[in-house]
This record gives C-alpha cells, structure tokens and sequence, in this order.
C-alpha cells in the first residue's frame, strides 16, 4: 500500500510547496466571482425590474427570460464552463515542470518505477483538481446565490438538483487536472503545453462546437469534444444555451469521454516521454 | 552502520543514433575506498553513471548494486545516494520542501531533512528557495538529496565542480570518511588533480572507453622518467649525446633525454669533458600520465 501512497503524498508536497496552486485558486475565485456575480446582478436585476428590459437590446428575446429557473444552475455552472482551464494548467505545469527543472532526476531515484509516478500524479492533481472545483464553485454558487437572492430570486439552494451539479462540477473539475497531466506528458515542453491549453480552450475549442452545431453529422462529432463532454457531464451551460438544438451526451457519457481524453494522453505520454532517457 | 554494496558495470554500451556514447565498459567498484571515476569531458562518464542509477537504459549490458538493478532495489535511497551534475531543483521550492519531498517519496523519516542539511552545511539556508542559491549551494543541496537514505553506496557526479576551496577541502575529507566507514564511493570528475587527494582507485575512460583502471598508484610508472641535463655550453652536450647515441630534445630548463638513468647521462658528459650545471631525473606526474591516458589512448 505504501508503494503506491508514498507517491501519492510526495506528489502532494510538490503541488503545495509551490506557489502555482495558490495563484491558479486566487486567480480562478477572482474570474468566476466577478462573472457569476455579473451575471447574476443582470438576470437579477432583469427579474426584479431594477433593471428594464427596454434599457437593452434583447433582439425580441427577452422571452426567454421568463424561465428565470434555469438561471441559477447556469450562473453556477461556471466554475466549470469557465474555469476548467484552471485544472488543465495546473497538471499540465505539474508534469512538464519536472521536465522543465529536471526534478524527474530525483523523482526517479526515489521511485524508480516510473509507471507509479505517473499514476501517484494522476491520482494527486484529480484531488487538487476537484479542489479548484470546490474553490471554482464557491466563487459561482457563493456569490452567484448571493447576488440572486439579493436581487429576491430563489437560488435554488434547497434543490437537491443544485446540489448534484455541484458535486458533478467537483468531478469535472478533478478530470480536467487529469486531462492536463496527460497534455502535460503528451507535451513536455512547458511553454508549448501552455500555449496548447490556452489556444485549444479560449479559442479552437469555442470555435469548434459553435461550427460543429451547423449540421447533424458535425454535431454528433462535436458532442464529443473535450469542453462539449464536460458540459454534458456538469449538465448546464452556456453553449448548451447557445445552440439549443445542439446534440449533447449524457452526463454520465460526458464524464467519461472527458476522463478517456485524460487516460489516452497519459497513456501516449507515458511511452513518447515519460519512460525516455533522462539525460 | 549501512553496509556498502559492490558496484558492477558488466559490458555496458550507449548508443545514441549513430553515436556510441559508451562502448563495452565493464569494471568494478569496491566498498570501503573512493573510486575516482576519471576522464575529459564527453567521454561518458555523465552517461555511463545515469545508466547506473537507471535513468538512462542501456543499448546492451548491465549495472548492478550487489547484482541488482537499480529499480530492482526495494529501498533505493537507502542503499545508494546519487548527486547528478544536472541542477535538478523547482527553483520556487526551499532546500527543506525540496529534500522533504523525496523524504515522503521513499518514506524516510522527517527528521533526515535536517539532519543532512546540517551535514553539508546548508542549515542556514534550509527555508530559503533554492532559485537563489549559489552553484556552491546547489551542489551541497544535491549532494544533502544523495545523503537523505544513509546509502552504503555512494554515486556522485563532479561534486566538486563550483566548490570554494573551503568546500573542496570539506569534501575531500567528507569522501574519505564515508569509505572509511565501509560504504562504496563512485566520485566522477574530469580532472584528476580535483580528487587525487582523496581517491584510492582509479577508472579512467576516454571517447566511452575503458582505458585504465586501479588503484592510483598504477598510475605512477606508466610514463617512463626523463633525464633533464644541460651545460653551460649546451652545444658540446648535444653533440656527446649525439656521439653516444641518445635521443634527445630541448627543453625549457635544458635537454630532455629518454634514459631513466641519469647516472648514465652524466657519464658520457664526464667522457666528452662537458661540464654540467643541471643533472636530474624527472618523474611525470599523475596528471601527465592521466592526459597521456586520455589523449594517446596507449594504455600500459
């Protein structure tokens, strides 16, 4: 039990000796309060009538605005929707960091068995990750519920519903850390990993499920993209409002392709990298 | 008290593409001395001892502790410490969460951390991050990392590189009463006068061969001395030397002649009538031998 703990504890002590983890937290609580608590002023602010929906362009859609119960879970979705490039980042710089600072020299020494390793990392950045979904969701359902119920719409926190996507935001959280272990040791090269996460995630990725959503074949491909199946996994968000037509996995179906994404790319990692000359 | 192991290299070989980094190598490592493990730089030497601790995976042969493999061993910091050229530290990280982590990694007590940087002289230093540590620091850091288990064995790369001369002295004692206590020490490093003081056996390898190996006194007669000879009147010394037959050349300080009998030089000078104000026999050094290993390749 120690051969696979030990590991694990000491991949631990490397997050948290560092400074990253704190920073990608603060940064992570900083971008999603600011966003869920906007966003919840506005709906809010539209519900409550303190802000008039003629003070807007609705573009004649401010019918959909009448189903006000759908907003909570949206706002609190966000921790995931918008804040899973925080997991990646943080197993991505955890394993290219050891090829960076050549801290896989030590590593290995101590655990020579490198399949360990790679599997202790694993199995410590899904604890951080689901971590930074915690921390990700007190920042959406915290000061989202905050604001929505001081603009006197329910929040919805009584709803076992609310729960059970906050636990599925936890858990897609903790999967996209494992996604970025494996990017991390599919990409050694830290400035590459970085580029990939943030082009990949702000750019391709969005541009990618708006194009796919224009035809069905397209769109049935496009369910299976990494953002597409962690939307389907935390069951609510944006896109999915964005293209309501749009196909979608089950959240259970979503949970696993992104966790396949994950494995694959440790996997792949693992041969092309991990198991190289350390020189 | 750790016990150390036997080192083994057995026809170990690195191919990297077309480039052989190390060839054939096949030696021991006994406990209880310090082995000096010799040659320029690119010679493989950086190669061969990552193939040891196995990090590098041989083309062909093997390197065994007591005859096992690195990953075989069940607790390998306990049994061999390793310090590696390569600065392998998170320079965010301080000299106490660096150790700490390879502390839990192999399940040592806490209580190591301290007490090896203690050892190496870095307690001062133990919460400062190590991105602002000196190369001096960094190496006393890795090799407080290599001490963490207590090993019977230890392996280190050029860990006298970045040393003050405070350092070097500390190290070279710090060697010597580490195989006086019975552990195996490999030290590798690309000039001999660097470890001479402290080594008992020597392995020299050169473009990843083995060229020399044993204790360092072996390294004593494998260049033949010379007689250094002149005269006021240097000329009339050549041409005696010349009519008895001895090759000669000249030098700084005179003439260099190839007899290791200097009695037999200053006979003939005696028989030309040639006086002499220098007669003496010069032994080549270590290093010369060394150099002449390295670089001629003709091993005695």
């Amino acid at each position: 039990m120690n051969l696979i703990l030990r590991p694990v504890a000491a991949e631990f002590s490397k997050i948290l000796t560092t400074r990253m983890w704190w920073i990608l937290a603060l940064v992570l609580f900083g971008y999603i309060a600011l966003l869920a608590g906007g966003l919840a002023a506005l709906f809010g602010g539209l519900d409550s009538g303190a802000i008039s929906p003629d003070a807007m362009n609705t573009g004649g859609g401010s019918a959909g605005l009448s189903g006000l119960g759908s907003v909570p879970p949206l706002i609190y979705s966000f921790a995931a929707s918008v804040g899973y490039v925080f997991p990646v980042l943080l197993g991505a710089l955890a394993t290219t960091g050891e090829f960076r600072h050549q801290t896989l020299t030590p590593t290995f020494l101590a655990t020579p068995k490198r399949g360990r390793v790679l599997g202790a990392k694993t199995i410590a950045l899904f604890v951080v990750g689901a971590a930074l979904g915690v921390v990700g969701l007190a920042a959406s359902v915290g000061i989202g519920a905050l604001v929505l119920g001081g603009f006197g719409v329910d929040p919805l926190l009584a709803d076992g519903e609310t729960w059970a996507l906050i636990g599925r935001t936890v858990l897609a959280m903790a999967l996209w850390a494992v996604v970025g272990v494996g990017l991390g040791v599919l990409v050694p090269s830290q400035v590459a990993s970085i580029v990939i996460v943030l082009a990949f995630t702000q750019f391709v990725e969005p541009l990618l499920r708006f194009a796919a959503a224009f035809t069905q074949v397209t769109a049935d491909i496009g369910k299976f993209l990494p953002g597409a199946a962690s939307d389907a996994l935390v069951g609510a968000s944006f896109y999915t409002l964005a293209s309501p037509g749009g196909a979608m996995l089950e959240s259970w179906q979503g949970g696993l392709v992104l966790l396949t994404y994950g494995l694959l790319a440790t996997g792949f990692g693992y041969l092309t990298s991990w198991k190289r000359d350390v020189t | 008290m750790p016990i150390g192991a036997v080192i083994e290299f057995t026809n170990i070989t690195k191919r990297f593409g077309q480039t052989t980094a190390v060839n054939d190598l096949s030696f021991t490592v006994e406990p209880g001395r310090v082995t000096g493990f010799l040659g320029p730089n690119g010679a493989g030497k950086t190669t061969t001892l990552r193939m040891l601790l196995g990090l590098v995976a041989p083309t062909s042969g093997t390197a065994t502790f007591g005859g096992l493999r690195y990953r075989d061993l069940t607790r390998p910091l306990h049994t061999v410490g390793a310090a590696l050229e390569a600065a392998s530290f998170h320079p965010g990280r301080t000299a106490a969460h660096h150790l700490g982590v390879y502390t839990t990694a192999a399940g040592l007590p806490r209580t190591r951390v301290a007490e090896v940087l203690h050892t190496v002289g870095l307690a001062d230093h133990a919460t400062q991050r190590v991105g602002g540590y000196s190369l001096g620091m960094r190496q006393r850091l890795g090799l407080a990392y290599s001490l963490l288990g207590d090993p019977g064995v230890l392996v280190l790369d050029e860990p006298i590189n970045g040393l003050d001369p405070e350092g070097i002295k500390w190290i070279r004692g710090f060697l010597s009463s580490m195989a006086a206590e019975g552990r195996t020490v490999l030290v590798s490093s690309h000039l001999l006068s660097e470890v001479q003081q402290s080594v008992d056996d020597v392995i020299i390898i050169a473009k990843g061969e083995l060229v020399h190996s044993g204790p360092l006194s072996s390294l004593d007669t494998n260049i033949a001395p010379q007689v250094i000879v002149d005269s006021p009147d240097r000329d009339a010394l050549a041409a005696a030397l010349t009519n008895a037959g001895l090759a000669f050349t000249s030098g700084r300080t005179g003439l260099i002649v190839a007899v290791p009998d200097p009695g037999r030089v200053g006979h003939i000078a005696f028989t030309a009538g040639v006086e002499l104000n220098v007669l003496h026999r010069q032994k080549a050094g270590l290093e010369d031998s060394f150099l002449a290993l390295v670089e001629g390749g003709d091993s005695l």
